[in-house]
């Protein structure tokens, strides 16, 4: 009887969620979030702290202070253009995972224009220096791009493995032809000149690039969904086979959306050297190109999803090294915590899907 | 219902007193609207039994019903006298029933010991490899299957790989043999050998069921032979009964012409030319190629499907690109030309499955119709996009055409298969084209609407459109086309007067047999 009941019972349930899909698309995200709020607490407590306590310094430090909110949104810049260079080759089905390489690679771009014009003005440099970036990671995306387009390499691997190329080039670049020879051990270039520092706002660590990075992710939700380009965007990650027989250049689309995307990642790469770091140095991302990978597929690969993710993802992060400063855990627990949220949040789409 | 007894009445002259080992009764399976076999009927005994049909006539789905590896949604399966559930191709295998495939399903890492280990009943834990090689060796001499059993089945060739399948079949113990078109992947000459083994197996007092639509291999091989067309079985007749143009118009059929083609007309200017076109892109190549087309002319292409005739679609809209030769688009050399700049130029293209090849599902219809001729539609090159017009459109051209369209909101994907059809035609046939290339245009459409497009194509025709119109209804080619192509293994075979031809000469072509 009791399983009959169960089973009426579940049946209901699903009519009801048929009824409400708003109401259970929040619901479902509701659990997920308690989800990894729980998982926070079982890790925070198998190392023998509070987590009551721990999520109040993150409360205090993050959401609720002038400068735990500027830190926030610090580590959210890097991650919007991070996030947007995966959603936009993956609308048409291309996977990037090379986002932390093309973050160096335009790090590099930017970084050579900024060390070769130190004369230019900063109304020339600095259009130059994201230029340089965007010019460094785009082309980097590209080759992968073009190695898919043609048929040869799956730019899954292309892109992980030049992922690995571009951070030990920018190191060797670092510690040979850019290396600062004022500087004692550490392996970085010169310091760039101020012409080649990104404006912030106020006194404030923020720089105008997250500005940047909202725009653009307008702009490609709009491109997305009112333009023609969009339609046969949409079109190709729909039914590629289709598409080609719709006469839509898919070949050529592959490489352009990776360019651009690529271009965007080393966006973030010019914007760590240039407003916050001053100097190319092996630390120039902190795994952004990676989160930008997770923001993307929590998102959905919506772009105005990507805005809320970040901030989550940033606040995260942020925790992460509050923790380990006042209570001393790793802050190593993040990634753990980003690594389990991302596999319950892709886990759930399947079991949709599946349903 | 079951009418299970006739056909073992019909065979009782071939096989006297032989009872049917494996028996379909009644099968009926539906794939959505589709009817894919209609309440078929078919006993197999001992001797060589031929199905014949062309592709999509359900042969394929009949004997993959009885492997137990389609689900009938009605019907009976029996064996030796008594009823018997096949649920899974495991199930057949113990029942003795066993099946080649037309595309090979072996393990290429594998060698063709491990190949056939996997599929017998009776395989221990521990692997005895030298066990299970006497084992291959000595069905493989008994029946001049040669092949070594320690070569990985990777290096094999498709001869090889067939011997591999039909020994692992017997030596999982088959009562049965049922062959899914044997002869699709073999050159000519090892044709002939697998004939050999054929004549052996059934000398052992096997029951061979083979699908071919080749009728030089049915009088080659056969004892029995049974025609589906279109999911019925037609008929079941011992060999000596029958002759070629029997079958020929057992497999098509002749259905009553519903559109009347109207006057002769006036034959214009060369539309397309493909000259020494060679295409070798997925599926069957194409080999220097000839064809042309008119404006003002419906050229009709026969053909079994999958002899190339959808390579042929591919070439001319630039799908495919042309290696060798020349592709010629209204006086201009369009050689080179990518698939959008030949769209532009006035070529429109109904594919074989509008859902799957032309119609983006998750979009809506007014969005696949803008896919379809996005310069009509979008300004600044791609900027902004023109709804008005679109709407404009809809109910205006697309409307005008009579094919009683669904909403233009509705996504591509939630249209059944023939409203899909339905639209891809309309959404072509509104671009004004200058040539037409429409792939089974009709197929799966209901009487009323095959009759309204089969109009619309004599209508584009008589506003100076050409028209290139791949078909299997040889009754639709014959009353529709200006001249008639018959296609075979990726060549042009002919080239007719649809009007001083029939349907006998044309299934000769078709199938290869003599005409």
């Amino acid at each position: 009887m009791s399983a009959i009941a169960a089973a009426v019972g579940i049946d209901a349930l699903g009519s009801w969620f048929d009824r409400h899909p708003r109401l259970t698309t929040a619901l479902r995200w509701l659990g997920w979030a308690t989800v990894g709020v729980l998982a926070y607490v079982v890790l925070i407590l198998l190392y023998g702290k509070s987590p009551l306590h721990a999520f109040h310094e993150i409360w205090a430090n993050t959401l609720s202070s002038r400068y735990g909110l500027q830190d926030v949104a610090v580590r959210m810049t890097p991650l919007l253009f991070a996030a947007l260079a995966v959603t936009i080759p993956a609308r048409i089905g291309q996977v990037n995972v090379g986002g932390e390489g093309q973050i160096f690679a335009g790090g590099a771009g930017a970084a050579w224009v900024a060390l070769t014009f130190t004369s230019w003005p900063a109304w020339l440099l600095l259009p130059a220096m994201a230029l340089g970036g965007m010019l460094g990671g785009g082309i980097w995306a590209g080759i992968a791009g073009f190695l898919k387009a043609r048929g040869w390499l799956s730019e899954v691997f292309s892109t992980v493995l030049m992922n690995y190329i571009a951070i030990l080039a920018v190191s060797a670049l670092v510690f040979g032809p850019w290396r600062d020879p004022t500087s004692s051990n550490y392996p970085q270039s010169r310091e760039l000149v101020h012409a080649a520092r990104l404006p912030h706002l106020g006194a404030s660590r923020v720089d105008i690039t997250i500005f940047a990075a909202l725009g653009l992710i307008v702009a490609f939700d709009w491109l997305l969904h009112r333009t023609r380009w969009g339609l046969e965007i949409r079109a190709i990650g729909g039914n590629p086979y289709a598409a080609l027989r719709n006469g839509i250049p898919v070949s050529r689309y592959i490489i352009v959306a990776m360019f651009v995307g690529g271009a965007l990642a080393g966006l973030a790469g010019m914007g760590q050297l240039s407003a916050l770091q001053f100097r190319l140095n092996p630390g120039l991302s902190a795994s952004f190109g990676y989160m930008g990978f997770l923001i993307s597929w929590l998102a959905g690969h919506n772009p105005r999803l990507i805005v809320p993710m970040a901030f989550l993802l940033a606040v995260l992060a942020s925790s992460g090294d509050i923790l380990q400063i006042s209570q001393g855990l790793p802050s190593a627990i993040v990634t753990v915590l980003s690594a389990t949220l991302m596999m319950i949040v892709l886990l759930a789409r399947a079991g949709r899907r599946a349903t | 219902m079951t009418v299970a007894a006739a056909p073992s009445a019909v065979d009782a002259s071939a096989q006297p007193a032989a009872e049917p080992l494996l028996e379909a009764r009644a099968i009926v399976k539906r794939f959505g609207p589709l009817v894919a076999v209609d309440h078929a009927d078919l006993a197999i005994r001992p001797g060589v039994h031929a199905l014949l049909g062309e592709n999509g006539a359900g042969k394929s789905t009949l004997v993959k019903i009885l492997y137990g590896y389609d689900r009938a949604d009605s019907g009976e399966i029996w064996l030796d006298g008594r009823r018997v559930e096949v649920r899974s191709p495991a199930d057949a295998r113990r029942f003795g029933i066993g099946l080649v495939f037309q595309q090979f399903t072996l393990i290429p890492a594998l060698t063709v010991a491990e190949n056939v280990a996997l599929f017998l009943p009776d395989l221990p834990r521990v692997l005895d490899q030298r066990k299970i090689a006497d084992r291959i060796r000595e069905t493989s001499v008994r029946y001049e299957l040669v092949v070594d059993p320690a070569r990985r089945v990777g290096t094999l060739s498709l001869p090889e790989q067939q011997r591999v399948e039909i020994l692992r079949v017997l030596l999982a113990g088959a009562r049965v043999l049922i062959f899914d078109e044997p002869t699709s992947t073999l050159p000519a000459q090892e044709v002939d050998a697998l004939f050999d083994v054929f004549r052996r197996l059934r000398d052992d007092g096997y029951p061979i069921l083979f699908i071919t639509h080749k009728l030089a291999e049915v009088f080659a091989l056969a004892d029995t032979v049974t025609v589906m067309r279109r999911g019925v079985v037609i008929d079941t007749l011992a060999i000596a009964d029958v002759d070629e143009e029997q079958l020929v118009q057992m497999m098509f059929g002749q259905t009553p012409a519903t559109v009347h083609r109207g006057e002769p007309h006036p034959v214009g200017a060369t539309v397309l030319a493909l000259t020494g076109a060679t295409c070798l892109g997925e599926g069957r190549p194409l080999v220097d190629l000839d064809l042309s087309i008119s404006a003002g002319e419906i050229v009709g292409v026969a053909g079994i499907a999958g002899n190339g005739q959808r390579e042929l679609a591919d070439a001319i809209v630039g799908v495919s690109r042309v290696r060798r030769g020349h592709r010629l688009l209204l006086g201009d050399d369009a050689t080179h030309w990518s698939v959008r700049r030949i769209r532009d130029a006035g070529v429109a293209y109904v594919p074989e499955r509008a859902l799957a090849e032309e119609l983006i599902w998750n979009m809506t219809l007014e969005e696949n119709v803008i896919l379809g001729s996005p310069r009509r539609y979008s300004h600044v090159g791609g900027l902004t996009l023109d709804r008005r017009k679109l709407h404009k459109d809809f109910s205006g051209r697309l409307a005008a055409l009579g094919l009683d369209l669904p909403d233009a909101s509705h996504r591509a994907g939630t249209l059944s298969g023939g409203n899909a059809q339905r639209f891809a035609v309309a959404r072509e046939l509104a671009r004004d084209p200058k040539l037409l290339v429409a792939l089974y245009p009709t197929r799966g459409l209901d009487v009323p609407t095959a009759a309204a497009v089969q109009e619309l194509l004599l209508h584009a025709r008589g506003r100076g459109c050409g028209v290139l119109l791949v078909s299997q209804d040889l009754a639709e080619l014959t009353t529709l086309s200006d001249r008639l192509l018959v296609m075979r293994d990726g060549r042009i075979v002919a080239d007719l007067d649809p009007h001083t031809t029939d349907a006998y000469e044309i299934g000769g072509l078709m199938t290869g047999g003599a005409s």
